[in-house]
């Protein structure tokens, strides 16, 4: 089948077959790859991409599906090439990772809160990324990221451009 | 020793370079290679614990069109070496496809190439099998009687290794004792887990004869391995060690996976990939960790001095001998932990079962063994009503009392645990947490304090090779890193092995920068192939702080001697008056007199004229560094330097158990560490706080639980419970350096930190809470459930009791 | 972990996912695909057609009808979860939004899905069923509705017909002044799945006494259970935890509780009467802060 996705703000029509996800299509078509396969049940939250703003997994919808939403994938976070989102900055800072696995992921999650809740406290912080697993971290210096993000987008610190 | 400041940029709170790619989605993980026409393997694997394999018919699946093959096992087998078993079982033989005889529910039967993955997964569903049921055996107790269920015939037993070791006086001092204790702990089987799965592609070029391999892999001596086992000189393997890998600690050693899609590769002309999906990950891709039964026995006197130990130690390592029997050996060298233990006999015995391979799990066995040890001396101080604290302070080496040789033949480099444990008290306020536990046992809850001191040994190497297969003479385990100036004065090292997140290239280019006193993020590194590599042993046993560190420390410090051999030559000086500062060289009696970089590249590279006679030209250093206190065969008695840098940690926790449901809450964790000199700040707290969260898994969630009919029923992630961020509380670390005389820095290792000593802790604070009820949880994990039946149960019996006492 | 091969339709309308279903025995219908996609990746599911009717024009709302709030099959639970009208006049369902799995399954998990799939550890399926909801689907161009207490009928087993599509569920309003609510569930992992959860609502005279009373217990036995007596038990009493946890033992007394790799099923049977007494507390506390 035939589906038009407008991802990152861009128009691609991909030729599908029904059964492939949307985690598979952005990797295997679209050759975005910041999308990590990691359980492909639903339950790790690696394949983490924003559907309208909002963090959903991506091994749990088909490409079929996803015409006529805006998709967002890790590809479409960085202001250019080089160069960091404050919320990227932020996980650079604090080391917010280790193997970087889970770490697209964790930064879209993270991304979806803030544009919702711009002052997150640390329950709502970590409730928000409670989907999305990491087995290196123990998810410290994540929540810390994302705090330090939020603070800075609040203008209380100007983000620093490596 | 290490004053702050004493450092440039080792120690200094720099960011991770690694970092900057995976923010962005920019890693490069091994399901992102994909070289042009790669044709993709799923498995059929056994629905059975045992089964004779009867049949396998493919005509159903080579029909579907877009497959190409389906490969069994006879073929494989008639093609191929065995895989390589660490201990000297050749009865026990291992082959990725299962031959004949399939052993665990999940083992793989059969391999289908096709052009898609789900194409793949169409034919491996109509591939069909026949298959004879076989009896089966699943427990390691029953598994080691004789006469029990084989699960080899060939090998006449299931015991793969039983041996006896005796260090020291043990039963005198058992009998000079007045008091001793046994008891039984268990350790279930849990993994680490990774959240990307185990996944290679290879590629086999006909006619250069090369085989490409990109690979999520972590392990020693891998590209040897595929050669040897795939009849190729290694010469024709090329292993990509520029793969990002997604998580390992331990677990991610593909070798079966890699056979079987080389093998394919060749056979095909094809590349192949085979990336695990979680079914194949969790059931067959022989990745779980220890399980294991310790039966300890402590002999000790009326102030808590424990004398002797013996441990028995069974480990359940399912159904093949791969190299994880080998996890019961590391464990030696630190089998007293942080204790003056004088004599001890040690019983490590592995046996087969019907269940999944056990595979390296991070601190390769030592983890167990730590919360063995931990839950002994909590029991001890109950026996005698000493506080648990007092018992450990009482027990453990002073400072002053190293380097210490301890039974078993080790020497623990250096420590400072009695200061380490005073710094987290005073850090977490221990009169205070206790009157806080008190506090919440008088309003009804089940409260109880985690206490355990524990040993991260570092510097991994493979002393319990020879120890427990004396055919295997293996002293060696170095690692290397390489370090070029090029014509325009730029740095570039390489490194000779993947990495797993634990920011090797930081760690390069930070002791680069702080020996040629030049910014490290200047310093660009690179990882070889292993065509081009020099040897490493790949970051495994917590190593590469002291192997990679040390390596690049000493190539780059051979590069700065070369440097002022130059300018001293260039400038008519000895060598001896001449400083070396920011990347130039000067005269000391007369600093105008100097050579800037600039100078010096180009004296090295264009201006051989220049150069002191019999110099090599350029500036192109490697430096292969064997193991500190490695090099030693064991002594007839088994004692050896197994690590050679002992890590310390001290975890103190405040758990709360809610009585009605039995689940468990961290309300206050506080862990000390010490490794030495730290290298870089944010990676070793990362390392510590991942590895508390892994703890806290094993301890706590995960389990692969299997049902009677033997199969894993934990085979997915709604069942296999990962902790979430909802279940790693924030936890205080207390920061010690006690360097180590043995490395560069001082450091020590850090790579399992935290998972060393978390679930011991744990373990001690649950035991501490549901003590008041007279009950003792002596297995892991402790699920929620479980320990709700456990408490209820005794509340009841209390309860009674206290009826027929009225 | 790949699908099965299957066709996918997305129709205009309901009649048309009734006629599909009809003319297919494999068809399924796919909602937020939260529950059906892993079993299909599993391969436990293998749909011939998948039916999507996540964008049906009228089958994603939240509605105030008389004394009910209907609620759309296709609406997604992150809208019920911050719906003010639900946050209202269902504080149940509201309170129980945040445990269905997690953000990003709910911002794709639908009310009807969860409803149809049946689990009875699903929090949406025990308040239907306390509340006693009527859940209404859409069969051979006529609507049906059925009792949630007759709809489910074991685990993952419901009275939807083969060629049904759920349309909505209506909750009754309750419209005393003073309405509380609780809801507790147990589990290994805080947003796992339950091994035992019970959710109250209870409404209060000026008094603080009970009026009236809907207990229900999730997840410990094939179908969520209701427990009448003990909401009969409430009738006319202040809160008084002896009595309710006396009521509770005795009406889960002949239970027959499930048992699995989590839980065992005494462990389910004991833990269903904490966690009732705990949810009946909570909603007597909850309806005593209404003035
Ligand atoms: C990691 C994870 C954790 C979860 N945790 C929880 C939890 O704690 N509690 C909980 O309750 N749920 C939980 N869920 C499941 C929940 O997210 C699902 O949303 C819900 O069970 C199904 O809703 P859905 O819209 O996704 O349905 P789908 O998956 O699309 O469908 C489910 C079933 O219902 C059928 N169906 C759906 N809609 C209709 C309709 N209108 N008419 C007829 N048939 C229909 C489908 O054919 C299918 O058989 C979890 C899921 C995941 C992945
Ligand atoms: S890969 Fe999608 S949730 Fe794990
Ligand atoms: S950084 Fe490795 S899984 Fe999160």
């Amino acid at each position: 089948m035939k589906v038009e996705l407008d991802i990152n703000r861009q128009k691609h029509t991909v030729e599908v077959e029904p059964r492939l996800s949307l985690l598979d299509c952005l990797r295997d078509k679209l050759l975005l790859i910041g999308a990590h396969a990691g359980c492909e049940h639903g339950v790790c939250g690696a394949c983490t991409v924003l559907v309208d703003g909002a963090a959903i997994r991506s091994c749990l919808m088909f490409a079929v599906q996803a015409d006529g939403v805006a998709i967002t994938t890790i590809e479409g976070l960085s202001p250019g090439p080089g160069e960091l989102s404050p919320l990227q900055d932020a996980f650079c800072e604090t080391h917010g990772m280790q193997c970087g696995y889970c770490t697209p992921a964790m930064i879209l999650a993270a991304h979806a809160l803030l544009s919702k809740n711009a002052s997150p406290t640390r329950e709502e912080i970590v409730d928000a990324i409670s989907g999305n697993i990491c087995r290196c971290t123990g998810y410290a210096q994540i929540v810390e990221a994302i705090a330090l993000a939020a603070e800075r987008m609040r203008g209380q610190n100007d983000p620093v451009r490596p | 020793m290490t004053a702050p400041g004493k450092f440039r940029f080792v120690s200094s709170d720099r960011r991770v370079r690694e970092d900057r790619r995976f923010v962005v989605g920019k890693g490069s993980f091994a399901a992102d290679i994909v070289p042009q026409g790669v044709k993709h393997v799923a498995l059929v694997t056994c629905p059975h614990p045992a089964a004779r394999i009867v049949s396998i018919d493919k005509a159903a699946a080579l029909a579907i069109p877009g497959v190409h093959y389906v490969l069994e096992g006879a073929e494989l087998a008639g093609a191929t070496n065995v895989l390589a078993a660490g201990l000297d079982t050749p009865n026990v033989p291992r082959y990725p496809l299962a031959l004949n005889v399939a052993r665990y529910a999940g083992e793989w039967v059969a391999a289908v190439v096709a052009d898609s993955r789900a194409l793949a997964e169409d034919a491996a569903e109509a591939v069909a099998i026949e298959y004879a049921p076989l009896p089966f055996i699943l427990d390691a107790d029953e598994a080691y009687k004789p006469g029990s269920t084989l699960v080899h015939e060939a090998h006449g037993s299931n015991v793969l290794l039983d041996r006896t070791f005796v260090w020291g006086e043990v039963e005198q001092d058992f009998a000079v004792s007045p008091h001793r204790l046994k008891h039984r702990v268990k350790w279930g089987r849990s993994s680490t887990v990774p959240i990307e799965t185990f996944g290679v592609t290879a590629s086999w070029d006909p006619w250069r004869e090369i085989l490409d391999i990109w690979a999520s892999i972590q392990m020693p001596k891998y590209p040897d391995q595929t050669a040897m086992v795939l009849k190729i000189p290694m010469s024709s393997v090329r292993v990509h060690y520029d793969v990002d890998v997604g998580g390992s600690y331990g677990v991610k050693r593909g070798i079966k996976h890699t056979v079987l899609v080389g093998y394919l590769s060749k056979r095909l002309g094809m590349p192949v990939r085979l990336i695990e999906d979680r079914l194949e990950n969790m059931r067959g891709g022989d990745m779980h960790g220890p399980e294991r039964n310790f039966d300890v026995e402590v002999a000790f006197d009326d102030q808590g001095i424990i004398r002797s130990m013996k441990m028995r130690a069974l480990d359940n390592v399912g159904a093949y001998a791969g190299r994880s029997p080998f996890q019961l050996g590391k464990p030696v060298g630190a089998i007293v932990g942080p204790y003056k233990i004088k004599s001890v006999q040690y019983q490590a015995i592995a046996v087969v079962t019907n269940k999944t391979v056990q595979e390296a799990v991070r601190a390769f066995g030592q983890s167990p063994t730590n919360y063995a040890i931990e839950r002994t001396i909590d029991e001890v101080a109950v026996k005698l009503g000493l506080d648990r604290l007092e018992i450990r302070r009482r027990n453990m080496i002073r400072h002053e009392e190293f380097p210490y040789l301890i039974p078993s033949g080790s020497t623990y480099d250096s420590g400072d645990y009695h200061t380490v444990i005073d710094k987290v008290l005073a850090h977490a306020g221990y009169g205070e947490l206790i009157a806080e536990r008190d506090r919440l046992r008088s309003a009804g809850t089940l409260a109880g304090i985690g206490i355990a001191a524990c040993l991260e040994p570092s510097g991994g190497n493979s002393s319990f090779e020879p120890l427990l297969n004396p055919k295997v003479g293996t002293t060696t385990w170095m690692d290397s890193c390489r370090i070029s100036i090029d014509l325009v004065g730029s740095i570039t090292a390489t490194m000779h092995t993947t990495s797993a997140g634990q920011g090797h290239e930081t760690l390069v280019g930070t002791v680069v920068g702080e020996v040629l006193e030049v910014d490290p993020d200047k310093v660009r590194v690179v990882r070889s192939d292993s065509l081009n590599a020099l040897p490493s042993n790949s970051p495994v046993g917590s190593r590469m702080a002291i192997m990679l560190g040390g390596a690049a420390f000493h190539a780059a410090k051979q590069l700065k001697d070369k440097l002022t051999a130059i300018a001293a030559h260039d400038l008519g000086v000895p060598v001896e008056r001449i400083a070396y500062k920011d990347g130039s060289a000067f005269d000391t009696s007369a600093p105008d007199k100097k050579r800037t970089w600039a100078e010096l590249v180009t004296m090295a590279h264009r201006h051989i004229h220049k150069l002191p006679e019999g110099m090599e030209p350029g500036l192109s250093v490697s430096h292969i560094m064997p193991v500190p206190m490695g090099g030693g065969l064991p002594t007839a008695d088994g004692r050896v330097q197994m690590y050679p840098c002992y890590s310390f940690e001290f975890h103190l926790m405040l758990v709360t158990i809610d009585p009605d449901l039995g689940k468990p809450e961290i309300k206050r964790y506080v862990i000390g560490h010490d490794c030495g000199t730290v290298i870089n700040p944010k990676i070793v707290r990362g390392m510590t706080l991942g590895g508390i969260a892994h703890g806290i898994g094993a301890a706590l969630y995960e389990e692969f639980a299997y049902n009677e009919d033997g199969l894993l029923v934990a085979q997915n992630f709604m069942d296999y419970l990962l902790p979430s961020a909802h279940e790693v509380p924030f936890v205080e670390i207390v920061h010690h350096e006690t360097p180590s005389p043995l490395t560069v820095f001082g450091q020590k290792g850090s790579g399992e930190s935290g998972y060393l000593g978390a679930p011991a802790a744990i373990a001690s604070a649950v035991n501490d809470a549901v003590r008041p009820l007279g009950i003792v949880v002596d297995s892991l994990p402790i699920k929620v459930a479980r320990l709700g039946d456990m408490i209820a149960q005794a509340r009841e019996n209390n309860a009674r009791e206290a009826k027929k006492g009225n | 972990m790949k699908p099965a091969a299957f066709e996918y339709s997305r129709p205009a309308d309901i009649d048309e996912v009734c006629a599909l279903l009809a003319a297919d025995d494999g068809a399924r219908v796919i909602a937020g695909g939260q529950t059906l996609v892993p079993l299909m990746a599993m391969r436990l599911a293998r749909p011939s057609r998948l039916i999507d009717i996540a964008r049906i024009p009228g089958l994603a709302f939240v509605r105030e009808e008389g004394n009910e709030v209907v609620v759309g099959a296709t609406t997604r639970q992150h809208v019920v979860e911050s719906d003010p009208v639900v946050r209202a006049k269902l504080p149940l369902l509201a309170k129980v939004m945040p445990f269905v799995g997690h953000t990003a399954t709910r911002a794709r998990g639908t009310v009807g899905g969860s409803l149809v799939n049946g689990d009875p550890a699903a929090e949406i399926v025990l308040v239907a069923v306390t509340l006693g909801a009527a859940l209404i689907w859409r069969d051979g161009g006529t609507n049906h509705s059925i009792a949630a207490s007759d709809f489910f009928l074991g685990p993952m087993v419901t009275a939807l017909p083969l060629t049904a599509c759920l349309a909505e569920a209506r909750f009754p309003v309750w419209p005393e002044p003073r309405v509380g609510v609780g809801f507790h569930e147990v589990s290994a992992r805080q947003s796992d799945f339950a091994f035992v959860s019970a959710a109250a609502q209870i409404a209060l005279d000026a008094d603080g006494r009970c009026t009236r009373a809907a207990i229900g217990i999730g997840a410990a036995t094939a179908v969520p259970l209701r427990l009448d007596a003990v909401a009969q038990a409430l009738q006319g009493q202040r809160y008084d935890e002896t009595k309710v946890r006396e009521s509770a033992k005795a009406a889960l007394a002949d239970i027959e509780p499930m048992a699995d790799l989590h839980a065992s099923a005494e462990y389910r049977k004991r833990v269903a009467a904490t966690m009732a007494v705990r949810a009946i507390a909570d909603a007597y506390q909850d309806a005593a802060r209404r003035a």
